[in-house]
């Protein structure tokens, strides 16, 4: 194999994992956006999501005595769900406040992140990072580390699909399901609709709050694990403020990928590419602030284009940010 | 065929300390068209959205096929075999047609073509043109409502309910929703139609109920009534309904547009090469299809819209000179001396400011005129006394925010203060849409006063008959091209309307921005 090709492909694959952080939140921001809220809170639930996930992982350590002593699948399944459970809570506060109360969804959404952020530091004092780091081994533990490495799991193909922990797949799998659901069935039709225009859906007989509550409760669900999924599987068990970063770049992804989960795989690989490069010397020369803008300058030339083309199925749900009260009059 | 499908038996809703509906008992049968008439304001729309499921009444009873029953949610109303077609689509636009069909319909499999042939038998038994594929923002108005009666059909509904279904239709269109509307009847479907359209009750429905102020004043047999007869039902008391049309005098073009054409920022072009002139003294009519570029070619007069090529000339009657207004501001055109006084068709959006009371409302025309750095609220408020006063505007005071005024009383308060302006062009557009019968005649006749003291009036309208009535040219647009100018002494409504799809029919569907709009 000659050297540019593996080290492209190695690259690739470290722009693979570092992106999937990004998918989890702009799966569950399209989600959320799909029912009509702008969810801002995003950066909050992301961090809220990964400090839950950690302190899941050094609470089931301490009561079985350090994490050697039990079960990686217990370990991982608790660590899940705490993280999908607090992502949920928060969009729980987010739905009464907003689809309930009726409440300004921007105000609301940056109040979240405001929240999230401060509540999850809050959780991380109160752990060891000793007790949840050591998990980390579990999150990316691979199909390689499985089979061990052999001509198969260290060829191109191995090293592009089989070297990563299982929330890699995760995301992507979530993705293809959100994507079927909004595309092909009778509730992803309702819940556009419920985005698009919440009174028609309403005279047709969609519960429109229900709707707006269980998608943007899943869709918190699902950003959560973003951050579970960045601390534990990118940063290697780490804890780093920089989730929020991830959170506002996954709901500058949901533009970049025209609110489709689908194309929301490669949009989220391309800003984990550029991430890397903003964080590596790979570029020489160029100073590392510039790299890091990149993600953002690339969504601002995609709304350019999005606006100038000006194609309806591309634009935003057409309620987005806007409250439903039915006898508004 | 008739055995009773609704009966309403004493239906109270209330909003805050308005009461919408009060004590009413009507009912609707089966194999009946039944019209509900009513001024802007009587209640016929709430009622109905009772039935469908919206509102939630405050007290009474609704018997379906003769039980009780209780209709919390729209869902609650298709299971009872109720489907109401709004005055206001709803319609998702970016769906194609068959998803708004099936929109909230449970039904466990979802099978776009087993959809779309259901949707085609559906066209075929009714008589029904529409492609189950095609996006709703890609249709026609007409094609949209046609869209909304297959969903209520679809869904099984055997009693239809239609809030104005031809406010945005041409007559054509009309009649050919009224055919369908007569087969569904013979199908032995109850349809009830809310309008306050005196001749369409006339020629369409079996029975009228009418309401007034949110009370039910009476049903009687269309065949045993005439126009008169239910107005006086309507309002209360005698009106008379003809527009006193004097003919122009004294002519002198006051306004001359040459070529005009216009291409809008999502790069379409909403008007082609139109020319026309207005004269002092006279009232010209621009009849259309809503959404053919009646706003535009009157945001392009007063200088809100910008056009690539073309030309409007004003001719000044005090010093006779001519001016071009190409390129010149709203505020130029007024510093020139080129009085317009422009109704805008949105008038809260964008005519008056709903959080500012009548007088400050006032001052948005007259603010710049002061020489003092304090504002001085004296004259404002003496205008705005005057015209509650001579507009009879019902509010409790010149202090209350315009927007919790009624439609009807928002549209005379801007009406009145751009005739105080005291202008030379004077253009209306759409000032009667929600003003009850009186209100709209006091506008009639306020436009005719316009027209004796000299101005070139120009007034968009709807109402084709209110047009010819009060007109003296028309001026018919399609797709943004002028389509006929017609003496309105002499044209029919049918000879309008044919003009006005005329050029919709040559390349396609007529842009339309309408029903975006909530």
């Amino acid at each position: 194999m000659p050297a540019f090709f593996s080290e492209l492909i190695a690259i690739l694959s470290r722009a693979i994992a570092s992106g999937m952080p990004f998918l989890y939140g702009s799966t569950g921001e399209t989600l959320t956006e799909k029912s009509g809220h702008l969810n801002l809170g995003i950066p909050g639930i992301m961090c809220v999501g990964a400090s839950s996930g950690c302190v899941a992982i050094a609470a089931y350590a301490g009561s079985v005595g350090g994490l050697e002593n039990g079960n990686p699948f217990l370990c991982l399944l608790l660590s899940v769900l705490a993280s999908v459970s607090g992502g949920v809570l928060m969009g729980l506060i987010y739905c009464f406040l907003t689809v309930t109360l009726r409440a300004n969804q921007n105000v609301t959404g940056l109040a979240l992140t405001t929240f999230g952020t401060g509540v999850s530091t809050y959780m991380i004092s109160k752990v060891e990072n000793a007790d949840f780091v050591p998990a980390n081994k579990f999150f990316t533990y691979s199909v390689r580390n499985a089979v061990g490495h052999n001509a198969f799991t260290d060829s191109w193909f191995g090293e592009l699909f089989l070297s990563y922990g299982f929330m890699i797949y995760l995301a992507i799998i979530i993705a293809v399901i959100a994507a079927y659901v909004l595309k092909k069935t009778r509730i992803g039709l309702n819940l556009r609709a419920v985005g698009e225009n919440p009174a028609t859906a309403d005279a047709a007989g969609v519960n429109v709050s229900r709707y707006k509550y269980v998608f943007t409760c899943i869709g918190s669900g699902i950003a959560a694990l973003g951050g579970l999924c960045y601390i534990m599987d990118n940063l290697n068990g780490n804890w780093e403020y920089s989730i929020s970063e991830i959170g506002w770049l996954s709901i500058a992804l949901v533009i970049f990928t025209l609110w489709r989960p689908n194309l929301g795989i490669l949009g989220s690989v391309v800003f984990g590419a550029l991430r890397i490069l903003g964080n590596s010397n790979f570029i020489r020369g160029v100073d590392k602030s510039i790299l890091q803008m990149l993600p953002y300058l690339v969504t601002i030339l995609v709304l350019v284009v999005v606006s100038m083309r000006n194609r309806r199925e591309n634009q935003p749900p057409a309620h987005l940010g806007q409250n439903y009260f039915r006898e508004e009059r | 065929m008739t055995r009773p499908a609704i009966e309403l038996r004493g239906i109270t809703k209330t909003f805050g300390s308005i009461v919408a509906n009060k004590n009413i008992d009507l009912d609707v049968r089966y194999g009946e068209i039944l019209s509900i008439l009513g001024e802007n304001g009587s209640g016929k729309t709430t009622l109905m959205n009772m039935i469908s499921g919206i509102y939630f009444p405050d007290a009474g009873q609704i018997l379906i096929n003769g039980h009780e029953v209780v209709i919390r949610s729209p869902k609650d109303a298709f299971a009872h075999g109720i489907g109401m077609i709004h005055q206001h689509f709803k319609l998702v636009d970016v769906f194609s047609a068959a998803e708004n069909i099936v929109l909230g319909h449970e039904e466990k499999r979802f099978n776009k073509k087993a959809i779309a042939a259901e949707v085609r038998e559906i066209c075929e038994l009714y008589g029904f043109d529409v492609d189950p594929e095609k996006k709703i923002y890609e249709m026609s108005v007409s094609e949209k409502q046609t869209v909304e009666i297959i969903k209520v059909l679809y869904r099984g509904a055997d009693i239809l309910i239609l809030d104005e279904p031809t406010a945005v239709l041409t007559p054509q269109e009309t009649e050919k929703l009224f055919a369908v509307l007569r087969r569904m009847r013979d199908a032995g479907k109850a349809i009830v139609i809310i309008t306050h359209k005196l001749h369409e009750v006339l020629s369409l429905s079996d029975r009228v109920s009418v309401l007034r102020k949110g009370e039910y004043i009476g049903t009687v047999k269309t065949a045993e009534t005439d126009e008169t007869a239910l107005t006086e039902m309507m309002v209360g008391k005698k009106v008379s309904l003809n527009i006193e049309r004097n003919d122009p005098k004294s002519l002198e073009k006051r306004l001359e547009v040459k070529d005009l054409t216009c291409i809008d920022r999502e790069g379409t072009q909403v008007l082609s090469n139109i020319s026309f002139s207005a004269n002092g003294g006279e009232i010209l009519g621009i009849a259309g299809i809503a959404g053919s570029g009646q706003r535009e070619l009157l945001e392009a007069i007063a200088g809100l819209q910008k056009y690539q090529t073309g030309e409007i000339l004003y001719f000044d009657p005090a010093t006779g000179e001519t001016e071009s207004l190409k390129d010149k501001t709203p505020m130029q055109i007024r510093e020139l001396g080129v009085r317009l006084s422009f109704v805008p068709e949105d008038r809260l959006g964008m005519g008056l400011v709903g959080n500012m009371d009548i007088v400050d409302n006032m001052m948005l025309r007259s603010y710049r005129g002061g020489k003092s750095a304090f504002l001085d609220r004296k004259k404002p408020k003496d205008l705005a006394d005057e015209i509650i006063e001579e507009l009879e505007v019902a509010t409790p005071g010149v202090h209350t925010q315009v927007r919790k005024l009624s439609g009807g009383n928002v549209q005379k308060v801007l009406v009145g203060r751009e005739i105080a302006a005291a202008p030379t062009v004077f253009m209306a557009a759409y000032p009667v849409r929600g003003l009850d019968i009186n209100s709209s005649y006091m506008i009639y006749n306020l436009l005719n006063k316009q027209k004796e003291n000299g101005v070139a009036v120009i007034f968009v309208g709807e109402d084709l008959d209110v047009l010819i009535e009060l007109c003296d040219r028309i001026l018919v647009i399609g797709s943004g091209q002028i389509t006929g100018l017609v003496d309105a002494r002499r044209v029919t409504k049918e000879e309008i309307g044919l003009l006005m799809t005329r050029s919709v029919s040559s390349d396609g569907a007529a842009p339309e921005k309408e029903g975006e709009k909530e």
